[in-house]
């Protein structure tokens, strides 16, 4: 997303360690970081320690209203830095910062009050409770807050609408289908009217039809409540799908960070070059990623959108073989050529076969 | 670097090498024990001036303990008399057609109409048979207890699950009040609570407790991370995190602790009425056999069967329950507490009936119909007709197994039993043929197997019972050091060296002897029944109901019907130990090989396996493990088995912890009693230990 200001940061993580095992305390307490060499060194000499870090010197931002996605395959950290953000998990060593104070900071009771009011989060198998019934997990965290009665049904009830669970109410999780039993999840996580909206892997447990049917409805769902989310997941294909920036990570490091466009016209290195491989560019390249800003309009030009995908300019673009116009927000921003789109795409095509092969006789 | 691997390598493959020199020297060494045992005596029998005077030490240290606390026991005792006799009378006064009433409608509402059924029927045998005053007097027992054992064990469990610390203390406890058999702890009790109803009581709230600890540990410790995850991102506190989240999502695993500790405390009550007994159901089915009269027996070991199986439905119904139908929540309270109202309702208006016909107060005389006697001519009929069949077998099993294994063939055979004389010649043929078949085994590169053989024919030939203790307990030791190392090692010779050093070593042998005839055989037939159970289902559906009826009904009802045709004695003893520790090997064998991982079967099935070469190759192998868990079952459950077994007359621990008892001789029913623990933990680390050898030897688990 263009036009981006620091005032808007929601959630900001400030190189945040996560350790397990061996003595941490060694190498830092929560204020000071006794590390003088850098990152790749620690980490070798925390390993020689026989202690594992799961999450390395991680720095990024959330902004308001953005799907961040963290994406990595299993093992990466992915998973225990989400939980950082909740303290789910405590870090070692960082700050960890909700609207400008340290999360890292607040006593027991003033998290607790944090997760109650500002936080929801999404589970890769659910987390639900198997003894309630469906308006009864979800209403659990209102419940937990001792909210009255009529208040509970009526956010429980704004929640189910909200994710298409009418008249399932009072089924228990175990007789609905995992897609279904997801839905719970999310509206419970929901129920509270989080600021911060937490998924972890929450589509992976899922058949892939349901799975795409899912990602549809979270987007839906999303463009509606414009929550600050953090997604986890292990699918480059999904983060691409969904994600506003995205980060990849591997051991506990961040790789790169950037929007997906960013992604695959620049990798920062072969790893993260190796997913960008298969992906299907005219489908997640946009109008904008592949325009020109420095053909002149015409008056007679048809036009697009900024975020419609390569893939459904085509059409277009063959009767109008001058270029279309590429709006954003109503406003003329660059215009994309048959040539601007072939040279985006062979741009691409030309930077994933060209620098892997040596590198990887390394 | 290199070198080092090398060397790795090279002690790798002579280790097998170096293990059966060191076997065979202690086999060689046994045989050198055994030859100098005319001159040296001492090395059969433990010299009686080594042991320590632990007995004495018990008793005073008991005698202390009454003469410091008796006031506070006793005081606890008479507080536990009150509810206890406020809910035995009550019991008895409810006139028999409102329990009746209340206890199938509690059925029904636990798993359905079947259920109901059988407790119906149930229920109405009892009556019919004239046992009720008695049932109902054990059912208030077990009715006190029951709730004041889960409510312990909860909370013990609970503490356990908060401070990981105090689990071990509380492991390390439960696994001795699990393993010490009943009995042995029944005469502290008496002791400490004076005689009474109260014995019992206290006796099946420790018994039937630490189930209800375990399954509270487990249930908390199994709630999947991300259930506490979600209550935690809820925003729960702690208080509610373990309220709201933990214990209900524990709530299954929970409640099959309550039905756990249900049949444990029953089976306790039952047990406990030996000596406290007054008018229960226990005390009955024992003053009849002790008089020889088995029907009576019987007929009141079926009610015993009854109500154990009632209970064990009842509560397991309640664990499995599911949640009726959709939209439950929104029905009307009514509706939703419909059991509850109409077992309420039913009950006042049977009561009120009841006041007017006096037939539905007390059961009337007229309908009690006495079993017994058919029963009697029954097995009369029985022991006579096949009068020569039973002798046979007896006869055989004491000549050919039992005998040459307590006294080894030395002293057995004889013309008097095996029809010629052991002579010279003879034993040196026996000799030669054990060596040609350890060399032979030897050279066929089976190393173990050769050793075991080794082994199995010096016992055979000479008794387990008159082998010289040093030699068992270098055997012992050596074996526990190579199945898992020089820790078990330690704990083994430990344990051992109690068993000698409190001058039970003779008593331990010989319930070593019996509990081991006993186990292998189960662990056999039982293994058998698991491999057909798991290739036939029809086998499978026949054999469970007889594995749950023998698991349920409290052990010392399973003794009525062997006594009955065999008459006391070791081999009766030894087909009731037999018929309790068959099921645990036959469940885990089927369950292993039920659950061995279908990919591999399918793989093995696409190269062309048979059937045969399937169960053989893959299956049994992959299963291993879990039959091994079988066996440390079986073992277990023969050892408990053991001590009810000395009421039919056995010689060993479980007979002194028996003695203990009945002359309140607390230092030794206590002395043998651990020491029957002591062999059921060894035993336990051990198989546990090979097991897991073997598990890592195949590349952890597989399943």
């Amino acid at each position: 997303m263009p036009n981006r200001n620091n005032n808007d940061i929601k959630l900001s993580c400030r190189n945040v360690w996560k350790i397990y095992g061996g003595s941490p305390t060694k190498y830092f307490d929560k204020k000071k970081l006794f590390i003088n060499s850098d990152t790749l060194n620690v980490v070798k000499k925390l390993r020689d320690d026989g202690a594992i870090p799961a999450a390395v010197d991680v720095s990024f931002d959330v902004h308001e209203g953005e799907i961040f996605v963290i994406m990595g395959l299993s093992g990466s950290g992915k998973s225990t830095m989400v939980r950082c953000l909740s303290r789910l998990v405590e870090p070692s060593h960082g700050e960890i910062l909700l609207g400008g104070e340290d999360l890292l900071k607040k006593s027991k009771s003033e998290l607790i009050d944090i997760r109650r009011h500002k936080m929801g989060m999404v589970f890769q198998s659910f987390g639900l409770l198997p003894h309630l019934t469906v308006a009864e997990n979800i209403s659990f965290p209102l419940r937990l807050q001792g909210l009255s009665n009529k208040e509970k049904r009526e956010k429980t009830s704004r929640v189910i609408e909200l994710v298409g669970l009418e008249g399932r109410e009072n089924s228990f999780p175990r007789q609905l289908s995992g897609g279904q039993q997801q839905r719970i999840g999310i509206a419970r996580s929901l129920a509270v009217e989080p600021e911060l909206w937490f998924l972890d892997e929450p589509f992976s447990a899922l058949d892939p039809l349901i799975r795409r049917q899912m990602q549809d409805e979270f987007l839906r769902i999303q463009s509606s409540l414009k929550k600050s989310i953090v997604f986890i997941t292990h699918d480059f294909l999904e983060a691409l799908r969904i994600a506003d920036r995205m980060m990849i990570m591997r051991d506990g490091m961040v790789v790169q960070i950037g929007t997906p466009a960013e992604l695959i016209a620049n990798p920062v290195d072969d790893y993260v070059a190796e997913f960008t491989r298969d992906v299907p560019l005219m489908r997640v390249l946009f109008a904008k990623d592949v325009m020109d800003d420095n053909i002149e309009v015409e008056e007679n030009m048809q036009g697009v959108q900024s975020c419609d995908s390569v893939e459904d300019i085509l059409a277009q673009l063959s009767k109008n073989t001058k270029g279309v116009v590429v709006f954003d927000d109503g406003k003329a921003i660059g215009v994309v050529t048959p040539k601007s789109v072939v040279c985006a795409l062979s741009r691409n095509a030309e930077k994933v076969t060209t620098e892997l092969p040596p590198n990887e006789v390394v | 670097m290199s070198l080092e691997i090398d060397n790795e390598v090279i002690s790798k493959q002579y280790k097998p090498f170096i293990s059966s020199i060191l076997w065979f020297s202690i086999l060689a060494l046994t045989l050198v024990f055994i030859a100098l045992r005319g001159k040296a005596p001492w090395l059969i029998d433990f010299p009686e001036e080594w042991v320590l005077p632990i007995v004495l030490v018990l008793n005073s240290f008991m005698d202390r303990i009454v003469e410091f606390s008796g006031e506070f026991f006793r005081g606890m005792s008479a507080a536990l008399e009150i509810p206890m006799s406020a809910i035995r009378s009550l019991l008895s006064w409810l006139p028999w057609s409102v329990s009746f009433f209340i206890l199938v409608s509690i059925s029904f509402a636990a798993s359905g109409w079947k259920l109901a059924v059988f407790t119906a029927v149930g229920v109405s045998y009892i009556l019919g048979v004239g046992l009720w005053i008695e049932t109902m007097n054990s059912l208030a027992l077990v009715a006190v207890s029951v709730p004041l054992a889960v409510l312990i064990g909860f909370l013990i469990g609970t503490a356990g699950f908060l401070y990981p610390r105090a689990e071990r203390a509380i492991n390390l406890t439960l696994d001795a009040l699990q393993t010490i058999p009943a009995f042995a702890y029944l005469l502290p009790i008496l002791l400490l609570f004076g005689f009474g109803v109260v014995v019992g009581l206290i006796a099946g709230v420790l018994y039937a407790f630490p189930p209800m600890v375990r399954n509270t540990l487990l249930g908390l410790r199994r709630v999947p991370e991300e259930v506490i995850e979600s209550g935690l991102m809820s925003g729960a506190t702690e208080m509610q995190l373990f309220f709201k989240v933990r214990v209900p999502s524990a709530a299954r695993q929970i409640l099959l602790g309550v039905n756990q500790a249900t049949l444990a405390a029953f089976s306790m009550v039952v047990i406990a009425s030996i000596i406290g007994g007054s008018s229960d159901i226990g005390w009955e089915v024992l003053s009849e056999m002790r008089k020889a009269r088995f029907g009576e027996s019987l007929v009141a070991g079926i009610v015993i069967a009854l109500m154990a199986m009632i209970m064990d439905r009842i509560t397991a119904g309640f664990a499995n329950r599911k949640p009726a139908d959709d939209n439950f929540a929104d029905k009307p309270f009514l509706i939703r507490h419909n059991y509850l109202l109409i077992t309420v309702l039913g009950a006042v208006i049977i009561y009120i009936v009841s006041l007017m016909y006096p037939a539905l107060q007390s059961w009337p005389k007229a309908f009690v119909f006495d079993l017994s006697g058919p029963l009697n001519d029954a097995i009369d009929y029985v022991i006579i007709e096949y009068a020569n069949w039973i002798v046979l077998i007896k006869k055989w099993a004491f000549f050919y197994l039992m005998l040459p294994i307590k006294m080894g063939l030395e002293q057995v055979i004889s013309p008097y039993s095996w029809g010629f004389q052991f002579t010279m010649p003879l034993k040196l043929a026996y000799g030669a043929t054990a060596l040609i078949l350890v060399i032979l085994a030897w050279l066929r590169g089976r190393q173990s197997s050769s050793v075991m053989i080794g082994l199995l024919t010096i016992i055979l030939f000479f008794g387990l019972t008159r082998m010289p203790w040093p030699a068992i307990l270098l055997v012992m030791t050596f074996l526990s050091w190579q199945l898992s190392g020089p820790k078990l090692a330690l704990t083994v010779l430990a344990g051992l060296a109690y068993l000698l050093l409190s001058g039970i070593w003779p008593e331990a042998l010989l319930s070593v002897y019996l509990c081991g005839i006993g186990v292998a055989l189960s662990f056999a037939i039982g293994c058998s029944l698991g491999i057909l159970a798991s290739e036939f289902n029809a086998i499978s559906r026949f054999l469970r109901p007889i594995n749950d009826t023998l698991q349920t009904i409290p052990l010392f009802v399973l003794l009525i019907p062997f006594v009955m045709i065999f008459k006391i004695g070791e081999f009766t003893a030894l087909l009731a130990i037999m018929a309790y520790a068959i099921v645990p090997a036959t469940r885990y064998s089927e369950h292993g090989l039920r659950n061995v991982s279908h990919e591999a079967i399918e793989a093995a099935e696409c190269m062309g396996c048979t059937r045969w070469q399937l169960l053989m190759r893959v299956k049994i192998p992959m299963a291993l493990p879990e039959m091994m868990l079988g066996l440390n079952q079986t073992i277990m459950f023969g050892i408990s088995m053991l001590v009810i077994a000395a009421l039919v007359g056995t010689s060993g621990l479980g007979q002194m912890v028996y003695i203990g008892l009945g002359d309140g001789d607390f230092g030794v029913g206590m002395s043998a009693g651990v020491g029957m623990a002591v062999i059921a933990i060894i035993a336990d680390r051990m198989t546990t230990a090979w097991s897991k050898k073997y598990e890592e030897n195949i590349g952890g688990k597989i399943n």
